[in-house]
């Protein structure tokens, strides 16, 4: 509480600071930016970090001038992880707050809750949440940051091949993450061809032992990697139990394990993992002529200084969703929603923290599976491999 | 007594008419609209719950269970089989009423609160399902629904929705057909609560002994009303389904169950309006306190807890109270 007061009266602080020029710029009716968010309840750890980026982001803009010299307003509710209260929060952002744009939606159901709404009412929307069927098949106002689970699949898949692994023994937690990984993972693998699961294990989301499955998977004849599809504390008790079992086949974790916290729970366990991940876990191993490399150092530094906490992953998905909203509204030149709808629908090469996003017609995503980065952990830590 | 009892009810009935009716003069934004329509539904489970808790004294922890078989039967129905949705709402009623009458037949031949753990266990059993049957409820992430349809003619909250026109008449459609859901809720639970069996529940809930001992068949009136209970649950849920057009197996949760049994406990057990009251201040709450971020649930819970200390009948039992002791007063004339 008390640390929202001093934000927001360094918030005030800088405003008055910019001076009379700001002072022109806020004569304008400021753009409403709306937003839902799990920040709290059982997704936190997904909407915590991204309201706290849009509340800095949003700061940041206005100081530097605002959008179309215009301010940017950020609407926000707490949709705690539930999907009919999403759907309420987002009725109330288009019908009462009248908002020009959503950039929000922390959770796959809360997303798809409020998608019918948004596409009668004709407003972008700008998802942050993670499962291939938000966009897929394409809906006219919506979009979405994150890559989809199906192309973390695929990133895993491909190099397990490029290694030689073609035999691969799969567990996943039964939780929304890791039952709709396990099914985006067996359908890649089907369309891939060439590489083939041969076992099949779940795990609850409470469970504190995975020995049996992992024995099950070592036991199946031929296997020669495993993969894990899994959320929270799941995958980190896997990953130890892996180590304890001394299983010696290569093992890959997915994307929802891809945090320094993550490292901490496995501990030494978690060494020679790999995963697919998004470049700001190791933004210093990026090579200098990566297009991405400055984006990603800057949303770094900027998030850590300012929150004095570790970035993650999902905070950048934020980013990313409100620079695109920016982006879009910067060329269609008003707030019109068809107009910057039609403009979200042609951006290309869009250079964000998550990736490159080249959106069209048919992708309203506009990433491809390689912005996953494969990392290694590597004596503690993470390297990038490719 | 009995007559003036019974008075009191009917112009609770007409109260909520007005009340219902007279709320679109008041509200124009398609959002309240929607709210309110939620609260209606949600009103109507909540005053079946009512008949359970309040007449015959019985807790049932898994409410929001039969909501949500009632949704989800709906919802696989209407959308993977192509049924109808009022045939799919009464099949699903159906079947929840057989769950329910199997949980509840044995467990309610004995004395004491065994119907809440029987209850609770079949909530979280149910929660599970739904969440772990990813071919057939889409696990977690949820279903859609489609929307509500009466012999070809669908009613939808998009019904009349222009691009960028704000026509309304769809949300308003949706909210009239919720209202006179909840009063036909009302209406049927009142006449319940008037009929030889609501005077069998009630003494069942006076003194299931001395109920027994004049005849009253205990076990059968508990387990019928907790079927009906169950029914109104199913059938709001499905409603519910309908209106919001996507589900996620939160609203089997047990959160949700817990929330069903505050509204009645906050409203006033055995209190068929008090109860609907409960359900508007808990669901417009959230709505009202969102505007203070992290303070909603401290505030949520504080509000909660006082009224509990200083309110423990319920809203509508203490005021009812108070105002006729004022009355008394000033009749007495010793002011």
């Amino acid at each position: 509480m008390f640390k929202k007061i001093t934000r927001r009266a360094s918030k005030v602080a800088a405003i008055a600071a910019a001076g009379l020029l700001a002072m022109n710029v806020q004569a304008a009716d400021p753009i409403r930016i709306g937003s839902f968010l799990s920040v709290t309840g059982p997704a936190s750890f997904l909407g915590d970090p991204e309201l706290k980026t849009l509340e800095m982001y949003v700061e940041k803009i206005n100081k530097e001038g605002g959008v179309l010299g215009r301010q940017l307003e950020l609407v926000h509710y707490d949709d705690a992880g539930n999907a009919s209260k999403a759907r309420n929060f987002a009725s109330r952002l288009i019908r009462s707050d009248r908002v020009d744009i959503i950039v929000g939606g922390s959770t796959t159901g809360a997303t798809m809750a409020a998608a019918p709404m948004v596409e009668q009412a004709g407003i972008p929307f700008i998802s942050l949440a993670g499962a291939v069927v938000i966009t897929d098949p394409v809906k006219k106002w919506v979009f979405k940051t994150p890559q989809t689970d199906r192309m973390a699949a695929e990133r895993v898949l491909t190099d397990m091949k490029e290694r030689g692994l073609t035999k691969v023994g799969l567990i996943s937690g039964t939780g929304g993450f890791g039952s709709s990984g396990r099914e985006q993972t067996l359908a890649a693998a089907s369309a891939m061809g060439g590489i083939e699961i041969v076992a099949d294990e779940t795990y609850g989301g409470s469970d504190t032992d995975m020995t049996a499955q992992l024995t099950n998977i070592r036991g199946t004849d031929g296997v020669q990697t495993i993969l894990n599809f899994g959320f929270g504390q799941g995958p980190a008790i896997v990953t130890r139990n892996y180590a304890q079992l001394g299983i010696e086949l290569p093992f890959y974790q997915s994307h929802g394990v891809a945090s320094d916290g993550f490292l901490e729970l496995a501990g030494n366990s978690a060494e020679g993992l790999r995963l697919p991940a998004s470049p700001l876990l190791v933004p210093e191993s990026l090579p200098a002529d990566d297009p991405q490399k400055p984006v990603v150092e800057a949303y770094k530094t900027e998030y850590e200084a300012r929150w004095n906490s570790k970035v993650s992953t999902f905070g950048a998905y934020a980013y990313d969703g409100l620079m695109l909203a920016v982006e879009a509204i910067e060329k269609a030149g008003s707030t019109d929603k068809a107009a910057v709808r039609d403009a979200l629908e042609s951006i290309q090469g869009h250079v964000g923290v998550t990736g490159t996003f080249n959106m069209s017609p048919e992708d309203h995503n506009g990433l491809e599976a390689e912005s996953f980065r494969i990392l290694e952990v590597q004596d503690g830590g993470w390297k990038l491999i490719n | 007594m009995m007559a003036q009892f019974s008075r009191f009810r009917l112009k609770g009935l007409v109260f909520l008419a007005i009340v219902v009716f007279a709320l679109p003069l008041f509200i124009s934004n398609p959002f309240h609209y929607g709210l309110a329509t939620q609260i209606a539904l949600i009103a109507g489970a909540v005053v079946g719950l009512n008949l359970l808790v309040g007449f015959a004294g019985q807790i049932s922890l898994g409410h929001a269970g039969f909501f949500g078989v009632g949704a989800y039967f709906s919802a696989i129905m209407t959308s993977n089989y192509g049924w109808s949705a009022i045939p799919a709402l009464v099949v699903g009623a159906i079947g929840v009423a057989i769950i329910a009458w199997a949980v509840g037949r044995p467990i309610l031949r004995l004395k004491g609160h065994y119907l809440s753990m029987a209850t609770l266990a079949v909530g979280f059993i149910i929660a599970i399902i739904l969440n772990n049957e990813r071919e057939l409820t889409g696990g977690p992430d949820g279903m859609p629904m489609p929307a509500f349809d009466v012999f070809g003619w669908e009613l939808s909250v998009f019904g009349q929705y222009s691009l960028f026109g704000m026509d309304i008449s769809g949300d308003l459609a949706w909210y009239l057909f919720a209202g006179v859901i909840l009063l036909a809720a009302v209406w049927l639970a009142q006449n319940l609560i008037d009929s030889p069996i609501g005077r069998a529940l009630r003494s069942v809930h006076g003194s299931e002994v001395a109920a027994s001992v004049v005849g009253v068949n205990t076990a059968k009136y508990k387990s019928l009303v907790f079927v009906i209970s169950a029914v109104y649950a199913s059938v709001m849920g499905a409603l519910y389904g309908h209106f919001q057009g996507f589900i996620t197996p939160s609203i089997a949760s047990f959160d949700f169950s817990i929330l069903l049994i505050t509204m009645v406990v906050l409203g006033g057990m055995g209190s068929t309006i008090g109860v609907i009251i409960g359900a508007v201040v808990l669901e417009l709450l959230p709505q009202v306190l969102a505007d203070f971020q992290e303070m909603e649930m401290m505030l949520f819970g504080l509000i909660l807890m006082l009224t509990m200390i200083f309110m423990p009948k319920g809203l509508l039992p203490t005021a009812a109270n108070y105002l006729n002791k004022r009355r008394s007063k000033s009749a007495g004339g010793d002011a």
